[in-house]
């Protein structure tokens, strides 16, 4: 009906009512910019404290009954989440046993040495032999050589210690995922009501529930791991229930025929056919923990984001940059590793013939490696481990660089930020702030109005109005201002090299190396060059938001550009449009939903960098955050990641519509 | 898959080719349970740690390092999850650690020592160009060479993160000082903006404090500002200016050691010898030379300092 209604609308009309509507509001905005201040009571612009609900009050409350007093009869809630940090434990230091440490017996400094962990050799052997398994020898090469390169670079036992948390985290992220998406495939009621939850596990910035992590789960690598596991879970859950939903019904109707169980369908037959879909989500799984190495590092994970931290605070940049590149090649062999996997079709049955020697050539030659670097590395050390005097660095070269450029280009890098600076991001901080919130958020709904009809507008007024009563409106326009100009600015730089990217090849493969590099390589690591040339402030906030937040925009344009049929280029051409003429009217205009959906990955991980640029003093909500985590303020920071989250949400949703309309114009379905 | 999982088997049965017998030397102490210090991310406090760790190791203590955050920790402390932590500035940690005693399950061991020292700072060749400094009142006329496009005409002070405290901004108030505060969001940020200033001999003003390598790597100088005492920051009408509070410099102060309650039941012996800890500001800051800028490994320097200094040592818990 509603519908019907808003197509019987004369279109002529409506587009005038719009353009009208949207021009009187640029002149009232701007009265507001000029006289607003003075002419409007102060609570217009920030709420006081005695009209502001005291939500972290609650929460902070609730936290501290949480931890203190919360029992479930038999044991209190704390003991409960102790004991489940007391399991997981077990495997962990089994890990780091196995990896890095050595099986230890007794406890801390008294704790001797009862087996020496695998040798270095050992495990590049181990990893060779999966690589070829799971694909060629050119994957054996690939991931040997990565794991070669952290014993040269004398990256090996951090990198070992950072492994081994890897290798817990990610089979209880992939097992909590799968289990979770399994019951929202079976329930879908129970996967619309865990949708929102996993929207905000991916929005709310970790630091805001670091703290109570560490109040319930105790200090040390179990803590950080939870964390990890809260923050790569949600892909997992999602790609699963798309994945087990994918599986064509012929499949299904044929494990009924078959007389499957419920169970027996479930595990032998759906989640066997959805496994490519399922392996992907564990590389996401494996690629999201890699990327909480530096923050786990700050509650006790040690490891390569514990030296990426120290190294930066004696500014030491070259260590900095070793133990982060340690960081980067360690996920590519990881990818590159599980990608092959999901990649590598069902093992087909041979029958056994021979030994069990010739059947597993490769088990084989492992246990062999093992066992005799084992008995070896008793007596030759180097053996066990690399040898110290073989190690390389790059150590002062490069800070030797980032001095050369600063010394020659500081002035030129100035002048062009403060261009920048003075007609581009301050007058966007004014403007926002000058605004009062009600008109902001009226303008808001009216815009969500539009892209989505009347759920976006409840959508965007409770969750805007949640950050004006808690008291957050200054910060998050401060936050939206930084993410917004630095959004505008990857998306200037990051559309035109996607599609230059897109139309040549040799460009393609440079570019999708640099930004995978920029994406892993810990933010942290290029933060401090960036203070260094442009100071404290809120360019190089930018600057580093705009570095990590690029990649999505090129990502997108590339793949919006390359999914273009090419029968409607040919058209194009036959009916004689110039290169241009193709560009905008035909490329551009079809490959906008996927530009757009890079415009949303894009906000979105501006705003999780946001965190991030806490560290060279920004004032906004991720500050917010970050002074929580260092005050142990628990309703504080989650408060602050809230609305980080519901600004993301917020913004998504608005895109998302946007999206779906361009798609439908353009007759795309 | 199934392949993969053999492999894991092999390693394992590998590993169990041979198990060693252990037998660990006990000394006489009053319990065997690891002591937990904390460890935080600045090398002075990994110095002290240590220092401490192998201290009570040599007494026959059982030891356990965990890294923490430096304000999160007392949490852990609070419910004995830690147990020492052994380096928390007046300047910095004052309020978390007056939360944490008042709670009655943690307790503040003493003086370490070492006085905290932490001021406005500038690079010696500043000195050229503000020929009045080091007192503050030439602050106000070279307000300008400390600008910055953002800042100007007023000059641009970089302090420490938010949450280090400091009372700067009040501070350019009540002494109606020309310039901007702009706060630094970690310690590492602020610090490479003074590496990035010295390399060009371009004009800094920023928050440094000592124990540091800093002070020891760049050469320069402290702002004097009029003296600190209590009643400058409690009672507006002391100092230059009538009206207002902190018209005066930041206050040095001890850095203190604080345990969880429990220690001094469970292990006395401990107790008494952390309680005993002291060193200087001066060899605290040689061994953090030898760390930063020599690039010497912590360990090291730490059983390099142990072995010359037994006598002290061993004075500390009285024997």
């Amino acid at each position: 009906m509603i519908l019907a209604a808003r197509n019987f609308k004369p279109e002529i009309r409506n587009f005038i009512g719009i353009k009208g509507f949207w021009l009187s509001a640029f002149v009232i905005s701007v009265f507001f910019y000029i006289e607003g201040k003075g002419l409007f009571p102060k609570w217009m612009f920030s709420l006081p404290r005695k009209w502001q609900w005291p939500i972290k009050d609650y929460v902070s409350d609730f936290m501290i009954w949480l931890t203190e007093d919360a029992s479930f009869g038999f044991f209190t809630f704390k003991e409960m989440t102790r004991g489940l940090a007391g399991l997981l434990e077990w495997p962990l230091s089994f890990a780091t046993s196995l990896l890095s440490s050595g099986f230890l017996e007794g406890q801390g400094s008294q704790a001797v040495q009862v087996l020496p962990s695998l040798s270095w050799i050992s495990v590049v052997t181990v990893v060779i032999a999966m690589g070829y398994y799971a694909r060629d020898w050119k994957l054996a090469a690939l991931v040997g050589g990565c794991f070669l390169y952290l014993a040269v670079f004398g990256q090996w036992d951090s990198a070992m210690i950072t492994l081994a948390s890897i290798a817990i985290a990610v089979p209880f992220g992939v097992a909590a995922g799968l289990l979770v998406g399994i019951a929202g495939y079976r329930w879908p009621a129970f996967e619309r009501s865990i949708s929102p939850l996993l929207d905000l596990m991916q929005t709310v910035p970790v630091f805001a529930y670091l703290v109570p992590i560490l109040f319930l789960f105790g200090f040390g690598p179990v803590a950080a791991m939870i964390a990890t596991v809260i923050y790569s879970m949600p892909p997992m859950i999602r790609i699963s229930i798309m994945s087990l939903k994918g599986v064509p019904s012929e499949i299904l109707d044929f494990g009924n025929m078959a007389g499957c169980t419920k169970r027996q369908l479930m595990w032998k037959v759906l989640v066997p056919s959805a496994m490519p879909g399922l392996m992907v989500g564990v590389n996401q799984v494996i690629m999201l923990s890699l990327n909480m190495v530096i923050i786990a590092s700050m509650i006790g994970a040690g490891g390569l984001g514990y030296d990426v931290l120290s190294s930066l605070r004696r500014l030491d940049l070259g260590g900095g940059l070793e133990a982060g590149i340690a960081i980067v090649v360690l996920a590519i062999a990881l990818d590159r590793l599980s990608q092959a996997f999901s990649q590598r079709g069902s093992p087909t049955y041979h029958e056994s013939k021979g030994s069990f020697v010739q059947n597993h050539p490769w088990l084989t030659t492992v246990a062999i490696v093992t066992a005799g670097t084992f008995v070896l590395g008793m007596f030759v050390p180097s053996i066990q481990s690399y040898p110290e005097s073989l190690e390389i660095g790059i150590g002062e070269s490069l800070a030797e660089a980032v001095k050369w450029i600063n010394i020659t280009f500081f002035d030129a890098l100035e002048s062009y930020k403060t261009v920048v600076l003075v007609y581009f991001m301050v007058p966007v901080k004014l403007v926002l702030l000058k605004m009062p919130w009600a008109w902001s958020i009226f303008l808001l709904s009216v815009l969500s109005w539009q892209l989505g009809g009347i759920r976006l507008v409840l959508l965007t007024l409770c969750l805007s109005l949640f950050i004006v009563v808690t008291g957050m409106w200054e910060k998050a326009m401060i936050t939206v201002y930084l993410c917004g100009v630095s959004v505008v600015i990857a998306t200037l730089f990051g559309v035109p090299l996607g599609i230059l990217a897109a139309e040549n090849e040799r460009l393609g493969r440079i570019v999708q190396v640099i930004i995978d590099t920029l994406q892993t390589l810990p933010s942290f690591v290029y933060l401090i060059p960036v203070v260094m040339l442009f100071r404290v402030g809120d360019f190089s906030a930018m600057v580093a938001v705009v570095l990590y937040a690029i990649a999505p925009a090129v990502r997108y344009a590339v793949h919006g550009i390359r999914q273009i049929p090419p029968a409607l280029i040919e058209a194009g051409i036959t009916s004689g449009c110039t290169k241009r003429q193709l560009l905008w009217k035909i490329k551009l205009p079809l490959a906008l939903p996927e530009i757009l959906l890079g415009l949303n990955q894009t906000i979105m991980l501006a705003l999780s960098m946001l965190v991030i640029t806490a560290l060279v003093g920004t004032r906004d909500l991720g500050q917010e955050v970050y002074i929580a985590l260092t005050k142990a303020d628990t309703g504080r920071g989650i408060v602050a990641g809230l609305a980080i989250a519901f600004i993301a949400i917020i913004a998504d949703r608005m895109i998302a519509a946007g999206s779906a309309k361009a798609r439908k114009r353009l007759g795309l379905g | 898959m199934n392949r993969t999982s053999r492999f894991a088997v092999a390693l394992l049965g590998s590993l169990a080719l041979s198990t060693l017998n252990v037998a660990t030397s006990q000394a006489d102490v009053e319990s065997n349970d690891p002591i937990k210090l904390t460890l935080h991310d600045w090398t002075g406090q990994l110095l002290t740690t240590k220092i401490m760790g192998s201290v009570l190791q040599n007494t026959g203590y059982n030891v356990e390092y965990v890294q923490a955050d430096y304000i999160a920790q007392f949490a852990g402390l609070k419910n004995g999850d830690l147990h020492v932590a052994m380096e928390i500035w007046e300047t910095t940690g004052r309020e978390a650690m007056d939360e944490a005693v008042a709670s009655g399950t943690v307790e503040n061991l003493g003086e370490t020592g070492m006085e905290a020292i932490e001021e406005w700072w500038y690079p010696s060749y500043m000195k050229d160009v503000c020929p009045g400094l080091p007192d503050w009142q030439a602050l106000n006329d070279c307000a300008e060479i400390f600008a910055t496009p953002e800042t100007a005409p007023k000059g641009r002070y970089l302090g420490g993160p938010v949450t280090w405290g400091g009372f700067d901004d009040e501070r350019v108030e009540a002494l109606e000082l020309d310039f901007e505060v702009v706060h630094a969001g970690t310690d590492a940020a602020l610090f490479a903006e003074l590496e990035s200033a010295y390399q060009r001999k371009a004009p800094v003003l920023l928050w440094v404090y000592a124990p540091h390598w800093a002070p020891a790597k760049f050469e320069g100088e402290w702002v004097e500002f009029p003296k600190y005492t209590s009643e400058c920051y409690s009672d507006p009408s002391w100092g230059s200016n009538p009206d207002l509070a902190y018209d005066c410099g930041k206050p040095t102060g001890p850095i203190w050691k604080v345990a969880w309650t429990g220690v001094k039941d469970k292990w006395p012996g401990a107790y008494k010898a952390i309680q005993g800890f002291s060193i200087s500001n001066d060899e605290m800051s040689n061994m953090i030379i030898e760390v930063d800028l020599n690039g010497k490994d912590i360990d090291a320097v730490v059983s390099s300092w142990v072995d010359a200094n037994k006598d002290r040592w061993q004075g500390w818990s009285g024997q």
